[in-house]
């Protein structure tokens, strides 16, 4: 095993500043009102850089530097303009071990997932969308003869996005591409939980984007947030995050008459049919490893397959091996190589989970493993750590119905296909879910039958660009990595052309 | 459900049994942001990161409607006007067999709760109501 250095002491492969200010037009502008606030990594709890605290005056003047750069962007050609989402990544792949030491550090999640998902996935969704402008292609309709309707993509101008804290890097990536492709320009807001990262990123790519193109304003949600989400001077906001916010974040753009997406969380199924346990092969070892795919990230993902839910012939056996899977999980230092599960994002989600513990205990839930803080010791010893845990209980629990965020797994049992399909569906959200069988058809009807917008089938986690994303019901508006995103982030322009030199005779 | 807790001219008033209630130190909170910021109101959240947290605005910021269900008004010595505390209703679906107690906690929420500043987050315990199994 071998460990990182932290960030800001010896050998360290990256180091933060010691304070951020906001990214405006270019270049680093302090908070008007001189406000910073303290970051810490929740690997110790220890702060380790200050970030300015952004208020209305500071969206302002990014939402000026925005329209400063909107225009000359949006006129730059789709090949210049996927020249530089091209840089950018390339930029990302050479620096590729700092950035997952960065985002390490900041969220507390293993490096090993850094290095092997977040950021390399950040740069193929770059190249993605640097490559569907390039293929993107107007059209024409032939409404007859002598008239013809041409229809040409143009970007909204300036757009708004808040990224949440659980991907920093990434969910920045997922809406930056498509919205630069477009050829807008953007004012960010990084979660408050994980401001910083995102910093150490433009420094690597600040020479290759335009001044103003993209800017980054930090601060809190009720101080900065909001006067750049009510904004009427963006064209459109973009938004991961919670339901409330969600509804927050649309009341203002009505106001405003201004679109949004958002992509608001999940209860995610993952259906484990009697089938996967037939043999003992190569597909059930992979069916297990998707079952203890609810740890990943710490469970802090929208998409957290956070409920199992395991057919009554193989109940015991799968749920007994999918337990002993748990149970090997590594848990450990973020910056650990062989670390599997790191430390949760900040204080209060750690205490909103074990919160979820206590009300499950209380339901009648029972705890088939974990259940507790994870004590670490050492100078973890005031990080955020849960012990993955495995509750077993009915889907009528709030463990069962409301998205914990952390490295936690409730699990039911289902009679046949009806059963399973009520039960996943029985819930608010339909953003993810999982299938797994031996059996195609019953994979195509349940991946049908189940109301989210996005069913792994005999895979779980994966997140490629060229693959739509997003949610139904409760958990949101729009698909992100999509070519599909280039139009949530683009006008429509019709012209309506007469070709003909007859009048028409009305008058 | 819904409607139960609400009275004919659709506004919503607390009934019995008590669903919310505040700690000391959440009470504590309240009060110096009632000071900065006026009359305030919570909107219990769902879904992805802060979801599942309660958020505190300014009374009216977020608006309310038929989706939504009062769950009580938080009375907080020192604070002239009683805190509502709203759920959407189809997320009171499946908390309504639950008692709440708004508590506070160090940390920084995310969302556009007006404590995140103060270095903490609001934060829901709970416990079964008497006569829920």
């Amino acid at each position: 095993m071998s460990r990182y250095a932290a960030p800001g002491s010896d050998g360290a492969v990256m180091n933060y500043q010691s304070r951020y200010d906001h990214w405006i037009g270019g270049g680093y502008v302090a908070p008007k009102q001189g406000g910073y606030f303290e970051n810490p990594t929740p690997v110790t709890g220890a702060s380790f850089t200050e970030i300015a605290r952004g208020t209305a005056d500071d969206v302002e003047r990014a939402i000026d530097a925005a329209h400063e750069a909107a225009g000359p962007w949006g006129r730059t050609s789709a090949g210049d303009r996927a020249a530089v989402l091209n840089k950018i990544a390339q930029r990302m792949e050479e620096h590729l071990e700092e950035l997952a030491v960065a985002e390490s550090w900041e969220n507390g999640k293993p490096v090993r997932e850094a290095l092997a998902a977040d950021i390399p996935l950040a740069i193929d969704h770059f190249r993605y969308f640097a490559g569907v402008l390039r293929a993107q292609e107007g059209s024409l309709s032939e409404i007859d003869e002598d008239t013809i309707a041409y229809h040409f993509h143009e970007p909204l101008g300036v757009v708004a996005q808040i990224i949440p804290w659980n991907f920093p890097i990434l969910m920045a990536t997922w809406k930056l591409a498509p919205a630069l492709a477009a050829g807008n320009a953007v004012v960010l807001k990084p979660a408050e939980q994980t401001p910083a990262s995102i910093h150490f990123w433009m420094s690597l790519v600040a020479d290759l984007i335009p001044p103003g193109v993209v800017n980054i304003v930090n601060g809190f949600g009720a101080e900065a947030g909001k006067p750049l989400a009510s904004s009427p001077r963006v064209a459109k906001v973009a938004f991961t995050g919670e339901t409330t916010t969600g509804r927050l974040i649309m009341q203002y753009a009505s106001e405003n008459l201004k679109p949004v997406t958002l992509e608001l969380g999940g209860k995610s199924p993952n259906i484990f049919f009697d089938d996967v346990s037939v043999a003992d092969d190569d597909f059930l070892d992979k069916a297990l490893e998707g079952f203890t795919m609810f740890a990943l990230n710490q469970g802090e993902v929208c998409t957290c397959p956070s409920r199992a839910l395991i057919q009554q012939g193989h109940y015991r056996e799968f749920l007994d091996a999918g337990i002993a899977r748990t149970e090997k999980i590594v848990q450990g230092h973020p910056l650990d190589t062989e670390t599997m599960v790191g430390a949760q994002a900040s204080n209060d989600q750690l205490e909103k989970i074990l919160s979820y513990l206590d009300i499950g205990k209380q339901e009648g839930a029972r705890v088939l493993t974990g259940g507790q803080r994870a004590e670490l010791g050492g100078e973890m010893e005031g990080g955020y750590y849960v012990q993955p845990t495995i509750l077993e209980g009915s889907n009528q629990m709030r463990v069962f119905q409301e998205e914990i965020f952390g490295p936690v797994v409730a699990v039911t049992s289902f009679s046949d296909f009806s059963d399973a399909i009520a039960t996943a569906n029985d819930t608010l959200y339909g953003l993810g879910a999982g299938v797994w069988t031996r059996d195609g058809s019953t994979a195509y009807r349940a991946g049908r039958a189940i109301q989210a917008g996005r069913v792994w089938t005999n895979c779980y986690h994966a997140y490629p660009a060229h693959a739509a994303f997003g949610g139904y019901k409760q958990s949101g508006i729009g698909r992100e990595n999509h070519r599909m995103m280039l139009d949530h982030y683009q006008q429509t322009k019709n012209l309506l052309v007469s070709y003909s030199p007859k009048k028409l005779g009305f008058f | 459900m819904a409607s139960a807790e609400q009275t004919e001219d659709g506004r919503a008033e607390p009934q019995a049994p008590e669903r919310v209630a505040v700690t000391d130190e959440a009470a504590t909170m309240i009060r110096k942001l009632t000071d900065q910021h006026g009359p305030l109101m919570f909107h219990q959240s769902g879904g992805c990161c802060d979801g599942s947290s309660p958020m505190c605005y300014q009374l009216g910021e977020l608006r309310t409607g038929d989706s939504d269900v009062l769950l009580g008004r938080l009375e907080v010595d020192g604070v002239a006007e009683t805190v509502p505390f709203w759920m959407s209703a189809s997320q009171f679906a499946y908390w309504s067999h639950t008692h709440l107690t708004v508590d506070v906690v160090p940390g920084r929420g995310s969302g556009f709760s007006l404590e995140a500043p103060e270095g903490v987050r609001f934060l829901i315990r709970s416990r079964l109501l008497e006569g829920s199994d």
